[in-house]
């Protein structure tokens, strides 16, 4: 076997054993790279230092394994272009917090994948440097804004990646990808050094193998940061704790079962609730605020927010001037002035603001009944490339049944539920918890996980 | 109120945010602003009455911290001005906003 299809876990206990070597993990990964990187178009730019950093990290936790990360996320000495020619040549003078950590845990950063640029998308397709094909079928789209680094995870491009998630963005790709997305609650992780989006949902989070792998990278990108005061106090326990967690006793509430156009994946929830009830957790049809609320809240509130963050991109002291903004950038800044502006804020903005009031009122009645919150991750399989031609509002349509839950700051992970043998693509459930509540949604995504054969790592033929 | 944006207003929004678009662009833009608005638009049917707006989901309020300078996170000039295309004499060269008639 490929050395580089190992899961974090593994590679972390086989280097421990002295089964095999750090070199030889790099050795298989840089070889799958190389081999299909021209044609996948999941790196935008590779770290030629990374096996001389990793070469001595061997006491530190992670060992110096390779991490994919998303070219949105600033690193120290590193081209970062958010996928936008804005930044095609800039080399940031700083590091992230979450880069930062997880070098300090022994992380290297193998290579920047690309996204949607600025994020802004659920495709790639966006992307100023060209889409990423799903390395599941190069027919379909990886999803996104972190489709690059999904799909470095499907690709085994790396041992596992960083993503970050406004509405959507770590776990629709997820889904379209087949690997574990975890998007952490927002204020977990901090946002400090990460090319802004929307800052009120902006969170930064990890795609994985399993969900074992999700927890032990959690671990080390955690945690309040005095540089993003936006991040929680909150003490951060040992997320992989919760892998082993009893959920017998749990009450789940089954989310969006009668809505319209999911008649592919509901019926596939509905199958794949039932191994959850025979772990003994009780699962009941529950009635949320209707999603497409969540939409129109969500492109107002990011329109805006994303008016105000991109205006720092002046070409002044970094990046190219504001005429390279690619069309998609140029919708969201301008429509974002528009409705923030004078006689217009109170009709869009606040109104928005006010039902996302309604949201975490109606969410706060949920978990006052429910542990966790099931649902679909994505209404259907990935899509062809080319579908988000002529469309205004592809991401958001894409991202439905996501977009309550990030709008209020809960953290939710993505896990395969179903693998379809002749298109070789998959199926995605979103488990949701209450805010700084990753372990409730951990623990329930592990027990899934172990009993169920859609994960391609754990059960690899 | 009307969801329909006209260019005249797509060329006013685009100076407000300093994007420099072309008259075939203002026609789509127009097209797509007017798709978006009229979208989200169904947020009125929502009774919002006496609802508190959320602005953040945390609940912090007042996050402090000393006033201190953090040497450690400060840039030298070099890495300062290292990815501006025109400097002159170790500062950024900007536009003249001033006009001086």
């Amino acid at each position: 076997m490929s050395q580089a299809k190992l899961t974090l876990k593994q590679a972390l206990a086989g280097l421990e054993a002295g089964e095999f070597s750090l070199s030889e993990i790099y050795k298989d990964v840089n070889k799958a790279v190389q081999t299909d990187n021209s044609q996948l178009n999941i790196y935008l730019t590779l770290n030629e230092k990374a096996e001389v950093e990793a070469a001595n990290l061997g006491n530190l936790p992670l060992k110096g394994l390779p991490i994919a990360v998303k070219d949105n996320f600033l690193t120290k000495n590193l081209r970062t272009t958010a996928a936008s020619t804005v930044l095609d040549e800039f080399v940031p003078p700083f590091e992230s917090t979450a880069t930062a950590k997880l070098k300090a845990a022994g992380g290297v950063v193998l290579g920047k994948t690309n996204l949607d640029a600025w994020a802004h998308g659920s495709s790639t397709e966006t992307s100023q440097y060209g889409r990423t094909l799903n390395p599941r079928h190069p027919d379909y789209l990886p999803g996104g804004s972190s489709g690059g680094s999904a799909a470095a995870v499907a690709a085994d491009f790396c041992i596992a990646a960083l993503g970050t998630e406004t509405a959507g963005s770590i776990r629709q790709p997820a889904a379209w990808c087949g690997v574990v997305g975890l998007k952490p609650t927002y204020g977990r992780v901090s946002r400090y050094g990460i090319v802004p989006m929307a800052s009120s949902t902006d969170s930064p989070g990890t795609l994985t193998k399993t969900v074992e792998d999700s927890a032990i990278l959690l671990n080390y990108l955690a945690g309040h940061d005095k540089k993003d005061s936006t991040t929680g106090p909150q003490p951060v326990p040992d997320f992989t704790q919760a892998l082993n967690t009893d959920i017998s006793g749990l009450k789940i509430g089954y989310l969006y079962h009668d809505l319209e156009g999911l008649e592919i994946v509901n019926p596939v929830i509905e199958e794949q609730l039932k191994v959850l009830e025979k772990l003994g957790v009780k699962v009941e049809k529950a009635s949320a605020m209707d999603p497409k609320h969540a939409i129109s809240v969500y492109t107002i509130v990011q329109r805006g927010e994303v008016s105000s963050n991109l205006a720092r991109f002046d070409g002044i002291r970094y990046g190219n001037d504001r005429s390279f903004f690619g069309d998609e950038a140029k919708r969201r800044i301008m429509l974002g002035t528009y409705t923030l502006s004078k006689g217009y804020a109170d009709q869009y903005y606040n109104t928005a603001q006010k039902v996302r009031t309604l949201f975490l009122q109606d969410f706060e009645r949920l978990f006052a009944t429910y542990d966790v919150l099931i649902s679909a991750t994505s209404p259907n399989y990935a899509k062809k490339i080319g579908a988000t031609e002529g469309t205004a509002m592809f991401g958001e349509l894409e991202d439905m049944l996501l977009e309550p839950s990030s709008i209020s700051g809960l953290p939710g992970i993505n896990i395969p539920c179903y693998h379809d043998q002749k298109t070789n693509l998959f199926l995605g459930m979103n488990i949701v918890g209450p805010m700084w509540e990753e372990a409730r949604v951990i623990a329930v995504a592990a027990a899934f996980e172990k009993n169920t054969p859609w994960n391609s790592w754990r059960n690899a033929s | 109120m009307s969801n329909k944006i006209s260019t005249a207003q797509v060329k006013h929004i685009a100076a407000l945010a300093n994007i420099p678009i072309t008259e075939s662009e203002e026609a789509q833009l127009a097209a797509a602003f007017s798709e978006t608005l009229a979208t989200v638009s169904e947020l009125m049917s929502v009774k919002v009455e006496g609802v508190e707006p959320t602005h953040q989901v945390t609940g912090l309020q007042n996050v402090w911290r000393e006033d201190e300078v953090d040497q450690k996170s400060m840039l030298t000039q070099e890495e300062a001005l290292a990815n501006a295309k025109n400097t002159h004499q170790g500062y950024f060269v900007v536009e003249r906003i001033i006009d001086e008639s």
